[in-house]
């Protein structure tokens, strides 16, 4: 049996859901800073 | 501890902390992936498909390090009333689940060509299936807390019942570590233990990288999610002040 088919699909499971999740978690905290940050201006 | 208490304090830590840790992470973990996967020897027995030891093994680690973090930041906000903690706790959460379903994803295609089966009703696949149900609870009971403000201090925590469900849920992990010596199992005995490893080192270097790697992207992650709970929070508690302003005035 070609074992590299299985490596592949773990490695790329891995890499999306990592990837996906840090750039969730980057977007979410630069809107969130962002809007803070411009309502301490607006005061 | 309590030094730490204060948002401002922290987050002049966290901000330069977060990319540092971001990076670093990435370099160890590009760096350890490229080596497991083409520096290392396939095994005797499993042959190629042992490198998926190397992001197989990080995920379970942190899958049962996040909870244990979990319950930490629980004790923390149940007995010392950090108010730091119980976003600690939110921030895990996510990362924490995220890491253990990889650990079952990447566990059963492992499986599939090292067992012959992709899942199979033992012990340690069966407790770290209840281990991802644990982290679905968690999220959902800080969620519904957060929705409805109830209970959550002045920065955006979690409720003292999300923390207690964190300390019961920690029962968890002794069952998952224990559970390949305890019961008949598919899965390997204990192979790496506070005595030394029984994996032939050609293979293991890299491990060290990618479980560094993966360690430091988590706290990376860790940071970001805390960060965006407290701005967001900030946000709210400013907004209510304004409408308090405007109806007084």
């Amino acid at each position: 049996m070609n074992h590299w088919p299985f490596i592949i699909a773990a490695y790329g499971l891995t890499a999306l859901g990592t990837l996906g999740l840090s750039f969730v978690s980057w977007l979410s905290m630069r809107e969130a800073e962002r809007t803070a940050h411009a309502l301490r201006k607006d005061r | 501890m309590h030094g730490f208490a204060n948002p401002t304090r922290f987050l002049n830590i966290a901000r330069p902390l977060t990319p540092w840790l971001f990076w670093t992470g990435m370099l160890f973990l590009l760096t350890g992936g490229y080596c497991g996967l083409f520096l290392t020897p396939p095994d005797y027995l499993q042959g190629e498909s042992v490198r998926i030891l190397y992001i197989h093994v990080p995920a379970a680690w942190l899958g049962m390090g996040g909870w244990t973090g979990l319950a930490i930041a629980a004790l923390v906000q149940i007995v010392w009333r950090h108010p730091l903690a119980g976003v600690a706790g939110r921030a895990i959460a996510v990362p924490g689940a995220l890491f253990t379903a990889l650990c079952l994803a990447t566990g059963s295609i492992w499986g599939r060509p090292t067992w012959g089966t992709w899942w199979e009703w033992d012990g340690r696949m069966t407790s770290m299936l209840v281990l991802l149900f644990l982290y679905f609870g968690y999220i959902a009971l800080a969620r519904a807390g957060a929705a409805e403000g109830r209970g959550l201090g002045d920065q955006g925590g979690v409720s003292r019942v999300t923390a207690i469900f964190a300390l019961v849920g920690a029962v968890n992990l002794p069952i998952i570590n224990r559970s390949v010596v305890w019961w008949n199992s598919l899965h390997q005995g204990p192979s790496i233990t506070m005595r030394g490893s029984t994996i032939e080192s050609s293979i293991l270097w890299p491990l060290g990288l990618t479980v560094l790697g993966f360690s430091l992207w988590f706290g990376a992650i860790v940071l970001m999610r805390m960060r965006a709970i407290l701005a967001r929070n900030k946000v709210e508690a400013r907004l209510a002040r304004m409408a308090r302003e405007g109806a007084a005035g």
